[in-house]
C-alpha cells in the first residue's frame, strides 16, 4: 500500500512539472501550429539562468522569476526574428526550431559545461513530511501547488477575459480574427511568450528536483510531445489530464517495469491515438 | 470612400480578378452580382487584406490598403460579414461580439446589436458553433457591426437562409443603409439587391462586365439572362 501512494505522489508531482512544461507547447502548438522543438531548449536555459542567479548571489524566487523572463524574451526574439515568417510552413518550423535547439544546446555547453547542477531549494521548501511510513518531500508538494495555480490562472485567462477570447478566436479561424480586428500577430507573439515562460519555469523549478544537466532538453521534449498529442493541440484541459497520465505511467512504468520503461510510457499513446486521432480533448 | 483600381488577385496561378475596378461614395449601398465563381467573393478578400491582389490597388479613406493585414483595415473602419458567416464556434455568442467590439464610442455597442438581433440576447452564453443558420448569420452581421465600420463589406449575407429570415435580414440593410453606412453587398438574390442598392455591378470571369443603377439593370433583359441567368 505505501508503495503505491507513494509512487502516485511522486507521478503526480513529475506530471506536475510536465503540465508546466507542456501547456505552453501545447497552446503554441494548437493556436499558431507551430511544432517547437526549441521547446525544451527553454526548459534547460531557464534551469541554467536560475542557476547563475544563485551562484550570484540572488535568492531563489528572483532567480526563478528571472529564469522566466529571460528566456521569455529569448522566444519573443526567437519568433519575431524567424517564426513569424514562417506561418504554415510546418517543415521549415521544424528545421528551424530544431536549429535553435541544437545551437541552445551548444551554447549551454559552453557557458555552463558539462557538469550537472542541482538548484539549491530554500529551507522552507527542503526537508518533508513523514506520515507513518510515507515520505513526502515537500519541494515535490511545492511544484504541484505551483502547477495547480499556473493551471488556473491560464483557464482564467483563456476562458473568463477577452484577450483570452481572442486567443480561442485566433485558434478557431486566424484569417476571420483577423477579419475582425484582432492582431493575430501580437497574440501569437504573446502566446510564444507565455510558453517559453512557462518551460523556462519548469525548467528553474525542475533545477531544484530533477537537476540541471546538458541532455536534460532532449530528454524532456518527447515527454511534452507526448503530453501534448495525448491530450490534444490547444486544449489546457488535454495538456493537465495529458500530464499526470504521463507522469503516473512513466513513474509506474519505472517502478514496475524498469526495463520496459519507454513502453509503458508509447504504448498507451498508441493505443488512445488509435482510437482518438485528435488526442483526448483535441479538435480536428 | 473605397475605390478600387484595376485589382489582379491569384490564388495561386490562377488569375481570378482580371482588372477589376470601382469606386463607392460615403452612404452608398452598391450590389455586386454575377453566377458562382465570377470573383464576387475574391473581391471582397482582395478588399479586407486576406487575398491582396498582385497588382492595382485598394484604396479607402484616401489610404493605399492593398498591403496591409486585414486587422489594419478594420481598424481604419472596414467591417465583414464574411461568406459562409465564420462566427468562431467555441466562443459564446457574447464573446464572439466582445472580440469583435472596438468600444471606441461609435454608434455600434454589444446592446445596441442585441436589441437589434433580440435573438442574440436571448442566446448570449451559447457557443456559436451551437446557433442555428439563421442566427449565425445574425451574429456575423452583429460581430461587424460592434467594429464601428464606415464600410461594410456583406458576402452574401442570405445565403441559405429561409424565406423569413432572408426578410428580416434584408429589413436590417435597409436599416444600416438608412442610417447612412456604407455597403458593399455581394449578393445572390436578385430582388433584395435591386431594391437595396444604389448601384450594382455584374462580375463575370474576374472582370466588370455592367454597371448602372438597379432600375436600368431591371430594364436589360439581355445583360440579365447572359450574365445572371434570369429572364
Amino acid at each position: 500500500m505505501d508503495f503505491w501512494i507513494s509512487q502516485l505522489f511522486n507521478g503526480v508531482s513529475y506530471g506536475a512539472l510536465l503540465f508546466l512544461l507542456a501547456g505552453g507547447l501545447s497552446l503554441i502548438f494548437g493556436m499558431m501550429r507551430i511544432v517547437n522543438m526549441t521547446h525544451g531548449s527553454y526548459y534547460l536555459l531557464g534551469g541554467y539562468v536560475a542557476l547563475t542567479v544563485i551562484w550570484r548571489g540572488g535568492n531563489f524566487v528572483l532567480a526563478v522569476l528571472l529564469g522566466a523572463l529571460a528566456i521569455a524574451a529569448v522566444g519573443i526574439g526567437e519568433w519575431n526574428a524567424f517564426l513569424k515568417r514562417l506561418s504554415g510552413q510546418e517543415l521549415g518550423q521544424v528545421l528551424t526550431t530544431m536549429g535553435f535547439a541544437l545551437i541552445f544546446q551548444d551554447l549551454a555547453l559552453l557557458i555552463w559545461g558539462g557538469d550537472p547542477y542541482t538548484i539549491p531549494v530554500p529551507a522552507v521548501l527542503s526537508g518533508a513530511y513523514t506520515v507513518g511510513q510515507l515520505y513526502f518531500p515537500v519541494y515535490r508538494i511545492f511544484i504541484v501547488a505551483v502547477a495547480a495555480l499556473v493551471a488556473v490562472v491560464l483557464w482564467l485567462v483563456l476562458e473568463r477575459t477577452r484577450i483570452g477570447a481572442m486567443m480561442r478566436a485566433t485558434v478557431d479561424d486566424p484569417e476571420m480574427a483577423r477579419g475582425v480586428g484582432i492582431n493575430v500577430y501580437l497574440i501569437s507573439m504573446a502566446v510564444f511568450a507565455l510558453g517559453a515562460t512557462l518551460a523556462a519555469l519548469a525548467g528553474a523549478v525542475a533545477g531544484g528536483f530533477v537537476g540541471v544537466y546538458p541532455g536534460a532538453d532532449f530528454e524532456i521534449l518527447p515527454y511534452a510531445f507526448v503530453v501534448v498529442i495525448v491530450g490534444g493541440m490547444g486544449s489546457l484541459k488535454g495538456a493537465l489530464i495529458g500530464s499526470l497520465m504521463v507522469g503516473l505511467l512513466d513513474n509506474f512504468g519505472k517502478a514496475l517495469f524498469p526495463e520496459l520503461s519507454y513502453f509503458t510510457l508509447f504504448a498507451p499513446m498508441a493505443a488512445i491515438l488509435a482510437v482518438r486521432p485528435t488526442g483526448l480533448f483535441g479538435r480536428a | 470612400m473605397l475605390e478600387v483600381r484595376d485589382i489582379h488577385t491569384y490564388y495561386g496561378d490562377s488569375h481570378v480578378l482580371q482588372g477589376v475596378s470601382l469606386r463607392m461614395e460615403k452612404g452608398q449601398v452598391v450590389g455586386i452580382l454575377g453566377r458562382n465563381g465570377m470573383g464576387k467573393t475574391t473581391l471582397i478578400r482582395s478588399i479586407i487584406g486576406f487575398t491582396p491582389p498582385r497588382r492595382g490597388q485598394v484604396r479607402f479613406k484616401e489610404r493605399d490598403i492593398t498591403a496591409w493585414p486585414s486587422n489594419r483595415a478594420v481598424a481604419l473602419g472596414l467591417g465583414l460579414v464574411p461568406q459562409g458567416r465564420r462566427v468562431f464556434p467555441s466562443l459564446t455568442v457574447l464573446e464572439n461580439l466582445a472580440v469583435a467590439a472596438k468600444g471606441n464610442g461609435g454608434r455600434w455597442t454589444i446592446a445596441r446589436v442585441m436589441d437589434l438581433f433580440p435573438r442574440l440576447g436571448e442566446r448570449a452564453g451559447s457557443r456559436a458553433g451551437k446557433l442555428s443558420g439563421g442566427e449565425q448569420q445574425m451574429l456575423a452581421i452583429a460581430r461587424a457591426l460592434v467594429t464601428n465600420p464606415e464600410l461594410l463589406l456583406m458576402d452574401e449575407p442570405t445565403e441559405g437562409l429561409a424565406p423569413l429570415l432572408v426578410r428580416e435580414v434584408g429589413r436590417v440593410i435597409e436599416r444600416l443603409k438608412a442610417e447612412g453606412l456604407s455597403i458593399l453587398l455581394v449578393e445572390q438574390n436578385l430582388p433584395l439587391a435591386l431594391r437595396v442598392a444604389d448601384r450594382v455591378h455584374i462580375l463575370s470571369r474576374g472582370q466588370i462586365v455592367h454597371s448602372s443603377s438597379p432600375a436600368e439593370l431591371m430594364a436589360n433583359d439581355g445583360v440579365k439572362s447572359r450574365y445572371l441567368g434570369v429572364a
